[in-house]
């Protein structure tokens, strides 16, 4: 690191990191420069001329804009002389003279930097009294967003957030002069996942947001911090909250995470909180129909029986799946509960998906997302970021465009990362395994030549014919390439990491440690020694009658499976089910009870990402109704049962956590809500008991067919929570099927008609959708679509238009 | 990235016109390097993406064959080039030539600026809407000498420059090129503008036969150092308006690091009232190709760009054939004139934009972007286009050069002030009886220059145009020296100097310049952007005498915008916006606001 250079702000002189911007040095230093185009995560343009300061660098005196300059040794800053002023009044005469006075009724007004700098800095009058702009208002660019031209004061940040972050530059300055406006093509959408963001940094109100417009003023609300239950690195947000409803999130600039974006599914996606088919108050089947009850009726009936079975039958009849929706807290309480009252080790938070919880949860040399920004080399082999991990899309985008990392993506088809990359990689749906060996052979010896120095690898199951194992073997092959690469293992659902690291696997206790029953935490006391059974040995239990009872806690199997009527006739021969949720969801159909749960933005607790950060998130509302958080209901159950875990509230639950767990010794509450607001990575001192070496598996054998069908995730899909946002919903893509153009000649398929895809364990009509980006012999079909059909995971398909 | 229109196809034409300059499209995935086989390897579409600079032939390519830009049209070219279409509509829309209207076939763009407008521009006009003909109000057109002035495009044939302009020939086809300008002075008194209307510019013969080519043997002979030594020798400084020593900014660029250098002759004349640019690409086209390859060889470049205002066809075609003769010669491409150093010059065609005389802003139009300039530093030798070490001449410094080369440093250094060396030439248009370009040392006073062009009752003289200010009598004494300017409180700026006799209203003079300005804004940054157009709604009240509060008031907002735009926009444009009003302000010119 180079010497700190001296300069000297208004007569403060102070030490600063020599090539830093002005701006950013003046105000780390308490010297706030005001500034409407200058936005700390993106690259200075000096457009809006607000930052004009005088400089001088021993050639005498000079008006610059203190966002393009950098400090150099000995400079002298003035930025409130005679000159500054007088050009910082010009500024926001000239910006006033144009842009409307709506403030009362603009979303912007009171949080807005052109209000508070004309206050600040401005003239106090304007004599410019000509009929300012005037535009049809407002334009909606987007399904979320709204642009009031005349408001507008060109200062560019929206347009180079879409370039220079989340690279899909669809808005732009047109025209030029007094003319320019930002728009997009003309009835082009500005269908970006990250449009949001551009709502959050314009300093005036010309882009609003649908959900929140007219909604609120900005001094009614209160906020509180937390982290996103929906992208799995846990993008830091705060709520803003009015009358116990959420009317906004809003990005906060977390160094470690998320640089303060957030994805729109991430900002919009709380629209489902409130709405009005969240489950409120206990639900009993009586007659085939659920029936409203007491929560001490719906607790009782539920201990009573879950006891009775344990009792005849031993807690091996008991399954236990789901517990990645809740807070670390609620999946230890989950954890405890099902191995010390249920006292059984049949439990899966991972629902079968993805790699091995070993892999995920311990895997040596973990990778942070930060690592990616001085990386020689970022290989992705796994999910499309951009559709499954949006902070993580961003970071490594930016770390190719503009920290000059080589970057390698491999992939069946195109993906959100491909135009920054190196180097792409495709193979066919299920061929993941021949192609490493292919690799570790030998062949692309240019692609695979780049894996070498730092290397960060992102695994994670590209395709549903992949082999969820793949991202292991990747991972071990990245290991003997590179060294000691840093490997982010990918999975999806909320709080996954945290759930495995509360033991939420059959093969795992709290604190990332092997299962053993002399390993159990001490105050669990004894716990069963026999081996648990995964989600998939679970339901083939289901349907071997070996298992009676079933735990769902925000688990959805008939949902997510892939051949959901084995997932359905499992639950259907389940002689008790008991779900503990927020919705109702498919599998909710066999349920016996139903206990409503809070969710988001309703509890306490901590969650834990994918790279390991623990962070705190936070209640701001009551949940609706009678819904309470996991934890507590379990906590009550375990009393019905005569085994009282005796958990006291989250609080409590996470001090045991940092006593018991050996990873998350250290991580108190009162840390992460002070000396780590970013969070704290686990384990803090850097052991733990289990570290998992990524093993090379023997792979299966690439399948042949003339066209292969490969499945994967997009960012809107018909989960439940997203089902139930008004906006939001309205984005899946449905059932549609992406072919190749000349693949699409050949069956005959133009854009948008129908056509009917058989697979060996399902079909469907789809839409079909001409598609570069997929290559000849493949058909893509976004997972989870409303209304699609489930196709299995077996890739070999036929194609035919419907006529 | 959303990159396609689905909606919005070109038709076969636009196609063709797109196809004709990128080549036919690749079916395949247009990431790059496509190996078909399983284990697909692409390149991240780099290659595509370093295309984007054929962004702006494009889409002259689309108009010059349908007349406008459809958004199929666009979509296609984006789709081509892995442009995403907003940026492309972006682009589009940034340049006033550009039209993405729909609205196809043949346009008149018809110049009203100060110069055309006192010579019976308004005239053609009514004439042009009485024939029913389609025209557009047009900034200057760069053809002062022979006023008024129009350019015509007919989509297939292109655009043709039409002065002096009458409204019943602009209804046909002009058909043949402009006959050469008229060069008042004796040949013997002339360097620059020597093979002017002598020397055939379409004949490389020729014009090796009166001594072109010498200057590039004799500088292979002496070595890039020797070169450049001239011109520091000389002390040839920048004809453009900036006035930067030449020698420097030669030696910055054979000095700045790495390889990758571009040098880019700046043809962007589009100051009203300047045309000496235009006279000499057209009538010397193969001077600017031999003097950009003595540039290329002295800094190490290997590829030049002349970049030519979109409103010069005849100098287009001029220069396109003489690069292509000069490559058929060998003079350029791998191995010059057999000297071991490759260097290919290719042209780009503005498309009606001021801005882009700025070298930031033609970096950024030269790569496909909107002409918006950015902040200096870094300057153009660090960082200049694509991001490599870029030098930029103006065309008449580039023919100095030359002189230079030819003299040696020491003799051309001789003619001229101390600080201001060499022959330069000025626009003279106006009130004069002989408009056009004059060559003279510098240090010649104004009046003389008024005298040769025979200044018909001159009461003020515009100096530079619009950027440039108004000076009166008091000052026609004043030497044409860049010391001489700066004494009188003008400047030489372009070499524009346009003269207004006794009879002249200024206030619609002084309202045009205003106009110039607000149409000319790229409205990057705020202080021009609204600056510009408040500045010509103060002009148009006070014009309509219905002035906000008194016209007291008014004068201090015109003071007040005038301070603003000059201390705190970006670039050039915006700090010289007010200098020409303001100095008709101060020097009380009739029809000025008092």
């Amino acid at each position: 690191m180079s010497e700190p250079v001296t300069i000297k702000v208004d007569g403060k002189e102070f030490e600063v990191r020599p090539g830093e911007l002005l701006i950013k040095a003046a105000e780390d230093h308490g010297t706030y420069i005001p500034r409407f185009c200058w936005h700390n995560r993106m690259k200075p343009v000096g457009m809006c001329r607000m930052c004009l300061v005088e400089v001088d660098t021993g050639r005498g005196p000079m008006m610059v804009t203190a966002c393009t300059n950098e400090v150099v040794d000995g400079m002298t800053v003035d930025t409130q002389n005679e000159a500054v002023q007088k050009a910082q009044e010009a500024v926001l005469e000239f910006l006033l003279a144009n842009h409307p006075l709506d403030c009362p009724v603009c979303d912007k007004g009171g949080e807005c930097p052109l209000q508070d700098q004309a206050m600040a800095y401005g003239p106090g009058e304007s004599r410019f009294v000509e009929i300012k702009r005037t535009f049809e208002k407002p334009i909606p660019i987007s399904e979320l967003v709204l642009l009031d031209r005349e408001r507008c004061i060109l200062c560019a940040r929206c347009t180079r957030f879409s370039e220079e972050i989340s690279g899909d530059p669809l808005i732009e300055f047109q025209d030029r002069g007094n003319k320019t406006e930002v728009n997009t093509f003309p009835d082009h959408p500005f269908s970006s996942y990250f449009s949001g963001n551009t709502v959050q940094i314009c300093p005036v109100g010309a882009l609003t947001a649908k959900p929140y417009r007219f909604r609120a003023r900005p001094w009614d609300l209160h906020m509180v911090e937390s982290s996103s239950f929906f992208d799995t690195a846990h993008p830091r947000l705060s709520i803003h909250v009015s009358q116990n409803e959420i009317l906004r999130l809003v990005g906060i600039d977390s160094e470690p995470v998320n640089h303060s974006w957030l994805s729109d599914k991430d900002r919009f996606g709380f629209e489902h909180v409130r709405s009005e088919n969240r489950l409120d108050t206990p639900l009993v089947r009586r007659g085939g129909e659920l029936e409203p009850v007491s929560w001490s009726e719906a607790l009782d009936m539920v201990g009573n029986r879950l006891g009775l079975i344990v009792e005849e039958s031993g807690g091996d009849s008991i399954a236990v799946i789901g517990g990645a929706s809740g807070t670390n807290e609620d999946a230890y309480a989950l954890s405890r509960f099902a191995r010390t009252v249920l006292q059984t080790n049949n439990v899966d938070a991972t629902m079968g998906e993805g790699p091995s919880a070993h892999f995920l949860a311990a895997s040596i040399d973990r990778g942070l997302i930060a690592d990616v920004d001085d990386a020689d080399t970022v290989l992705v082999w796994g999910p499309d970021l951009k559709e499954t991990h949006p902070t993580l899309y961003l970071r490594v985008r930016r770390a190719a465009q503009e920290l000059g990392v080589n970057l390698v993506v491999i992939h069946p088809r195109v993906t959100g990362l491909d135009d920054r990359a190196t180097a792409t990689l495709r193979y066919r749906p299920g061929g993941g395994h021949e192609l490493l060996s292919d690799l570790s052979d030998g062949s692309h010896e240019q692609v695979t030549s780049l894996i070498s120095g730092k290397v960060v690898a992102i695994v994670g199951q590209a395709s549903l014919a992949d082999d969820p194992g793949l991202a292991e073997s990747v991972a071990a092959f990245v290991r003997e390439k590179a060294g000691t690469p840093r490997i982010i293992p990918l999975a999806n659902r909320a709080n996954i990491y945290g759930a495995l690291d509360m033991g939420l696997a059959p093969d795992l206790l709290p604190g990332r440690v092997a299962y053993g029953p002399e390993a159990a935490p001490e105050p669990w006391g004894e716990i069963p020694a026999k081996r648990g059974l995964d989600t998939p040995g679970m339901l083939d239990a289901l349907s071997e009658e070996k298992i009676r009872a079933v735990l769902l806690v925000g688990a959805d199997p008939v949902g997510n499976s892939h051949e959901p009527e084995l997932a359905s006739d499992a639950l259907d021969l389940a002689e008790y089910v008991v779900s503990i949720d927020t919705f109702l969801n498919d599998s909710n159909h066999y349920a016996d009870v139903i206990l409503p749960a809070a969710g988001f933005s309703e509890k306490d607790g901590t969650i834990t990402n994918l790279e390991g950060r623990v962070q705190k998130v936070n209640k701001i509302i009551p949940a609706p109704g009678q819904g309470r958080p996991d934890w507590s209901i379990l906590d009550d159950l375990s009393t019905v049962m005569g085994k009282s875990m005796g958990l006291g509230s989250p609080e409590t639950i996470a001090k045991e956590v940092a006593a018991v767990a050996p990873a998350y010794q250290g991580i108190s509450w009162d840390l992460l809500e002070w000396d780590a607001r970013d969070g704290a990575v686990v384990p803090l001192d850097g052991e733990q008991p289990l570290t998992h070496i990524p093993v090379r598996a023997k792979g299966t054998k690439a399948p042949s067919a003339e066209l292969l069908l490969h499945q994967g995730r997009v960012m809107y899909d018909d989960g439940v929570r997203l089902r139930n946002c008004h906006y939001l919903s309205r984005l899946a893509p449905g059932p549609v099927a992406h072919i190749h153009p000349d693949e699409a000649k050949r069956l005959g398929a133009r854009e948008g008609v129908a056509v009917r895809v058989v697979t060996s364990k399902g079909e469907g009509e789809f839409a079909a959708r001409i598609d570069e980006g997929t290559p000849e012999g493949v058909v893509f079909v976004p997972l989870h679509q409303p209304g699609a059909a489930r196709l299995g995971t077996d890739p070999v398909v036929r194609v035919t238009v419907v006529t | 990235m959303d990159i396609r229109l689905l909606l919005d196809k070109p038709t076969e034409e636009e196609k063709v016109a797109v196809d004709a300059l990128l080549g036919p499209p690749e079916s395949a995935w247009r990431g790059g390097d496509y190996e078909p086989l399983d284990g697909r390897v692409a390149y991240g579409g780099h290659a595509a993406r370093e295309q984007r600079h054929l962004l702006l032939p494009a889409l002259h390519a689309v108009q010059d064959a349908v007349g406008s830009i459809s958004k199929g049209a666009l979509g296609y070219v984006s789709e081509r080039l892995m442009i995403p279409p907003a940026e492309a509509y972006g682009v589009a829309t940034f340049y006033a030539l550009f039209r993405t209207d729909r609205s196809g076939g043949r346009v008149v763009h018809l110049c009203d600026d100060f110069v055309c407008s006192g010579r019976g521009a308004g005239e053609i006009a009514s004439a042009l809407d009485e024939a029913g003909v389609r025209w557009e109000p047009s900034p200057c057109l760069g053809q002062c000498d022979r006023a008024p002035a129009a350019l015509v495009h007919q989509p297939g044939d292109g655009y043709v420059s039409v002065a002096p302009a009458d409204g019943s020939a602009l209804g046909a086809d002009p058909a043949s090129d402009q006959p050469p300008p008229v060069i008042h002075q004796a040949r013997t008194e002339l360097r620059l503008l020597r093979r002017v209307g002598v020397v055939e510019p379409t004949s490389l013969e020729d014009y090796t036969g009166s001594g072109g080519y010498d200057v590039l043997r004799s500088a292979i002979e002496m070595g890039p150092d020797e070169v450049i030594g001239h011109l520091e020798s000389s002390r040839l400084r920048g004809r453009g308006g900036a006035a930067f020593p030449i020698g420097a900014k030669w030696r910055g660029l054979r000095q700045a690091a790495g390889g990758g250098k571009f040098v880019i002759a700046n043809g962007d004349e589009s100051e009203p009232g300047t045309f000496k640019d235009r006279v000499l690409m057209e009538g010397d086209p193969f001077a600017l190709v031999e003097a950009m390859t003595v540039y290329a060889y002295a800094t190490g470049a290997e590829k030049g760009f002349v970049y030519l205002r979109g409103e010069y066809p005849l100098a287009e075609r001029r220069i396109l054939a003489a690069i292509a003769q000069a490559k058929r010669a060998g003079l350029l491409g791998d191995n010059v004139a057999g000297a071991g150093f490759s260097f290919d010059l290719e042209l780009r065609r503005g498309a009606g934009a001021y801005i882009c005389g700025e070298e930031t802003a033609l970096f950024a139009s030269i790569e496909g972007h909107r002409g918006e300039p950015r902040q200096k530093p870094p300057f153009p030798t660090e960082r200049g286009v694509f991001g490599m070490p870029t030098g930029v001449n103006n065309i008449e410094t580039l023919l100095a050069a030359l002189a230079v080369l030819e003299l040696g440093g020491e003799a051309f250094s001789a003619i001229g002030t101390q600080e201001s060396t060499g022959p330069k030439l000025f626009c003279v248009s106006g009130d004069v009886e002989r408009p056009g370009v004059y060559e003279v040392p510098l240090g010649t006073e104004l009046d003389e220059l008024l005298k040769l062009s025979g200044a018909i009752e001159p009461m003020a003289v515009l100096m530079g145009g619009a950027a440039g200010s108004f000076v009166d009598e008091d000052q026609f004494g004043m030497p044409l020296s860049f010391e001489g300017a700066r004494a009188a409180g003008t400047t030489l700026g372009s070499g524009a100097v346009v003269v207004f006799s006794s009879a002249t209203d200024f206030s619609p003079v002084l309202r045009r310049i205003a106009r110039f300005f607000r149409d000319e804004s790229c409205g990057q940054c705020v202080p021009c952007r609204i600056g510009t157009v408040r500045q010509e709604e103060a002009l148009a009240r006070l014009d309509a005498r219905s002035p906000l509060g008194t016209e007291a008031d008014e004068r201090r907002r015109l003071d007040d915008l005038a301070t603003a735009m000059t201390d705190s926009s970006i670039c050039g444009l915006g700090q010289t916006a007010a200098s020409a009003i303001q100095s008709a302000i101060r020097l009380g010119l009739p029809g000025a606001p008092s």
